[in-house]
């Protein structure tokens, strides 16, 4: 008897939906290829980031649609939403951030450990938003350095996802002195950390 | 008899002597004012007696009148008797350069956050009060924000252009 609902009837040809990573410039030969180490090691964080979400508000109501199995961000590595900052690499600040919850967002940043970067998901984490009254700090950058900011009010699945790839182009672009150089500990203490 | 606001207004003029004033009904509810140094009176008053029984204190707040002077911060507690189903309205005015009310939260535990939270917001100063400080607001806050004076936004922000939200 035939069922009444059948998939995979269509045959699918593979590869024409699939995307690879471009490899990165180098030499190659017969059983070696050589290339410089801060492109890999670009290429292995970039496609490994776990991101902690911070999530106070309707952003954070995207963001899980975001990792939900329609939008997936874990088809770009981003699998593992670590709960803890000591274990996460990416910093999403989604949603209203109160004076005095900035505290507490620059506690969570200082836990975790270096390399580190910061995405502000939504008007009120970028700018304060609507919010722009006493009580809500106006934009996150005012206690923490951020490296790239959503906008949207939510943003939608497809935005947040774009801002991740833009985190992923900053984390394989990165130089492995970034973290050591002059400016980097200038930025800091320009927020008063260290 | 269950309890009605004639009768409510009767004992009040009757125990205060006409120092309670002021009764009037909107909305179906009815309100009186006090002088504040008598404010723990009537509210212990209303708590005790046997037949008015108003032992909740539903809510707590002040409001800013700037236009009235002598008394600009009125303190208002809402309460309930839950026997009769009778609400009522209790209004004490404060002057702003002096704003001492004495504190309820002996009376009701309830007013204890209340209390701050009016304190944090309009800066009443409720005298006896076990723990006065800011309770929604950042401790570092150097005014009172819910005080007529002071716009909603954020005056210490820099970032924002005026002309950009309208307020050029």
């Amino acid at each position: 008897m035939a069922r009444p609902v059948s998939y995979n009837i269509f045959k699918k040809p593979l590869e024409t939906d699939i995307s690879m990573a471009d490899m990165p410039d180098g030499h190659q030969g017969e059983g070696f290829f050589a290339t410089s180490l801060n492109k890999v090691i670009g290429l292995a964080r970039k496609n490994s980031i776990w991101p902690l979400p911070f999530a106070t508000s309707c952003c954070g109501i995207e963001f899980m649609a975001t990792m939900g199995s329609h939008y997936d961000l874990a088809r770009f590595g981003s699998e593992r939403v670590g709960f803890s900052p000591r274990q996460c690499d990416l910093l999403m600040v989604m949603g209203t951030i109160a004076k005095k919850m900035g505290p507490v967002v620059k506690q969570v940043y200082l836990q975790m450990a270096e390399p580190r970067w910061v995405m502000a998901v939504g008007a009120c984490a970028s700018t304060g938003g609507i919010f722009d009254t006493y009580s809500v700090l106006q934009g996150i950058d005012q206690v923490i350095p951020v490296d790239v900011y959503v906008p949207g009010c939510p943003p939608r699945p497809e935005a947040i996802i774009d801002g991740v790839l833009r985190i992923q182009d900053l984390v394989g672009k990165e130089s492995l002195r970034r973290r050591n150089g002059e400016q980097y500990k200038a930025l800091l203490e320009g927020y008063g950390i260290q | 008899m269950a309890l009605s606001y004639d009768i409510l207004q009767q004992r009040l003029t009757d125990k205060f002597e006409g120092q309670v004033s002021n009764f009037q009904e909107s909305y179906g509810m009815m309100e009186f004012e006090a002088p504040k140094e008598i404010n723990l009176k009537v509210l212990n008053f209303l708590y005790d007696d046997e037949q008015l029984k108003f032992r909740f204190l539903t809510d707590l707040c002040a409001v800013h009148f700037p236009e009235n002077k002598g008394k600009e911060l009125a303190v208002v507690y809402h309460l309930h008797n839950m026997e009769d189903n009778i609400r009522v309205r209790f209004k004490v005015y404060t002057d702003i350069n002096q704003p001492d009310v004495y504190t309820a939260s002996g009376l009701f535990s309830a007013a204890n956050w209340m209390e701050r939270e009016t304190y944090d917001f309009f800066g009443v100063n409720f005298v006896g009060h076990p723990n006065l400080k800011r309770i929604l607001n950042v401790d570092e806050m150097d005014y009172f924000p819910m005080r007529k004076e002071f716009p909603l936004e954020d005056q210490t922000r820099i970032d924002k252009d005026d002309e950009m939200f309208g307020r050029g």
